[in-house]
């Protein structure tokens, strides 16, 4: 699977790892990216949005667990534990129980194809990139599992709403990342992280590679927010008209598993566009003539850090729309989808392909 | 198709300049907006910056001349019960007692020298029922009875918001109306020693006595 002897040493060794019949590397292939999920979403995602919300607000946000509130996501955990998992009497029971979870294996399989550093992918698949957006398209699934067996008018508007959206902007997200997939010449996301690495550190990733890779990855940004359900696009759970979209009868840990499901696919989408555009784990900083800044920080271990920067640089800039721009209508939504980004997300790929031959 | 355009461009520099002012406010979070209250020169010219105040830890102070809670100064109080009569929402209890006549100088007069003739063993002023117009404050002849600047007091327990003013305690408010029947009796007494119309008499200064202002 591996195509350059430098590449995904640890995860390899990992996945020969095994008790017996028994593969244990696996497993902890498998679990990395989880507990990653969870912590990130219990820090950053969760206190992180809280505090940076407040912030853009002129608010405090949490304050009163813990210094300046940092216990407070654990205070909500503990709550969440302790609530009834309820499941309505009139709600179709399988489909009810069964939405959260293909929710959130829809948005944690992604994580398999995602390059957490040089060293370390779950699959190194040579599909990577067409893997992850295809894989996706099962959180459509849970969606509508969840809302349908809810057998709740605002959890089913929310659902359809949501299914409608995600499923009209994967086609121009799908087009922008072909236009990284073109520059890169290959769907595999190490190759593609490979394609953007150098000496002069961001002078080599595609955003600045190549004139109008701006385009592209503007459309991927705004797709990605709507893919996720983020405002401006939160249409889906729009508080003040359907309660909370399709998870209105969740609660207790059913609630918790969707809120971790949206935020792991918040991180998956950073992370796919930062591989795609920002050169994935590549540092940054450029080798200025002795000062060798990019050899210094490339590794596995700054690799690693790099792609969780990136991500969470993008999850800022997500957070930071959510609390500029009020929420699309629908109408407006799938104009913005069908009439502004599929045109262009079209033109930009015309252009892309011309650029590769000629330049 | 011009329009088409225009519509992206009037959206990307909206959605920029939006993103510009709540960045700006992010920034600022290090900073607590000044509290320069409206009536301040400076009140629009203030920083930028965390405006939320952590009220039980931070309060901003009530003005001296705030009208808040009530307050019974009861030591002024001389029990005409106007307050209680002009209360919209009942909210004032009082309970009073004749002053005999040797205890005049014990009841003592109130701070602008009027002579107290009545005590008061109950003046109870329901606060969660009090919505602070004040009616009670302009009828009263002593201005005993006033609007402090307290503004929180609030309680876990309602019955806590029941506030007691009255200057004895039971066994004391016992022992005056025993006083005070003692010495009835004795004057109905001593008016029927002294002969004509007995029976007529009495009874009609009995009754106010027992009942003294509500009755009307």
């Amino acid at each position: 699977m591996s195509s350059s002897p430098s590449l995904n040493t640890w995860s390899d060794a990992l996945s020969g790892f095994s008790i017996g019949w028994f593969p244990l590397g696996l497993v902890i292939v498998a679990v990395i990216p989880l507990v990653f999920i969870a912590l990130y979403a219990l820090t950053y995602g969760v206190y992180g949005e809280r505090k940076i919300s407040a912030f853009m607000q002129d608010r405090l946000g949490p304050m009163e667990v813990g210094f300046w509130g940092i216990l407070q996501t654990l205070a909500d955990i503990l709550k969440l534990l302790q609530k009834e998992d309820i499941v309505p009497t009139a709600a179709d029971k399988f489909l009810f129980v069964v939405g959260p979870g293909i929710l959130f294996v829809g948005s944690f399989l992604a994580f398999a194809v995602l390059p957490f550093g040089p060293a370390f992918i779950g699959a190194d698949l040579n599909v990577g990139l067409f893997y992850a957006v295809g894989i996706v398209a099962i959180e459509v699934v849970g969606i509508l599992a969840a809302g349908w067996g809810s057998n709740n008018k605002w959890a089913l508007y929310g659902a359809v709403r949501s299914v409608a959206q995600i499923v009209s902007y994967e086609i121009p997200a799908s087009i922008a990342l072909l236009c990284a997939a073109m520059m890169a010449g290959t769907l595999s996301m190490q190759q593609i992280t490979v394609m953007q690495a150098g000496p002069n550190g961001f002078m080599h990733w595609f955003l600045f590679n190549n004139p109008i890779a701006w385009l592209p990855f503007l459309i991927y940004f705004i797709s990605s927010l709507a893919e996720t359900n983020r405002a401006p696009f939160d249409i889906p759970e729009a508080e003040s008209e359907l309660v909370a979209g399709y998870f209105t009868e969740y609660s207790g840990m059913k609630f918790a598993v969707i809120f971790l499901a949206e935020y792991g696919s918040m991180f998956m989408v950073s992370a796919i566009i930062a591989i795609a555009f920002l050169g994935g784990w590549t540092s940054p900083l450029p080798n200025i003539g002795g000062l060798e800044l990019n050899t210094m920080t490339s590794g596995p271990v700054w690799g690693a850090f790099w792609i969780i920067m990136k991500g969470f640089f993008f999850i800022f800039v997500q957070m930071w729309l959510r609390w500029t721009l009020p929420r699309l209508r629908v109408d407006q939504l799938m104009y913005l989808c069908w009439k502004v980004l599929t045109p262009f997300a079209l033109i930009s790929f015309v252009l892309t392909a011309v650029w590769e031959i000629y330049r | 198709m011009s329009e088409y355009f225009s519509n992206i461009k009037t959206g990307t520099t909206t959605i920029a300049t939006g993103m510009a002012i709540t960045l700006k406010h992010f920034f600022n979070a290090v900073k607590r907006k000044g509290d320069a209250g409206i009536d301040d020169a400076d009140y629009f010219r203030q920083v930028d910056g965390l405006c939320t105040l952590q009220y039980p830890k931070e309060v901003i102070p009530t003005p001296p001349h705030g009208r808040y809670r009530l307050y019974c100064n009861i030591d002024d109080c001389i029990g005409c019960r106007q307050c209680e009569r002009a209360c919209p929402v009942e909210c004032i209890a009082i309970e009073t007692i004749k002053t005999t006549n040797d205890d005049l100088a014990v009841c003592g007069k109130t701070s602008g020298g009027q002579q107290k003739r009545m005590w008061v063993p109950l003046f109870d002023i329901d606060t969660a029922k009090c919505m602070t117009c004040g009616i009670c404050q302009s009828v009263c002849p002593t201005d005993c009875l006033y609007h402090t600047a307290v503004a929180d007091f609030s309680e876990f327990d309602v019955r806590n918001m029941m506030y007691h003013f009255g200057n004895l305690s039971k066994i004391e408010a016992e022992a005056k109306r025993k006083k005070l029947a003692e010495q009835q009796a004795q004057a109905a007494k001593e008016k029927a020693a002294a002969g004509g119309a007995p029976a007529a008499k009495p009874a009609p200064k009995a009754a106010p006595q027992q009942k003294p202002d509500g009755a009307e």
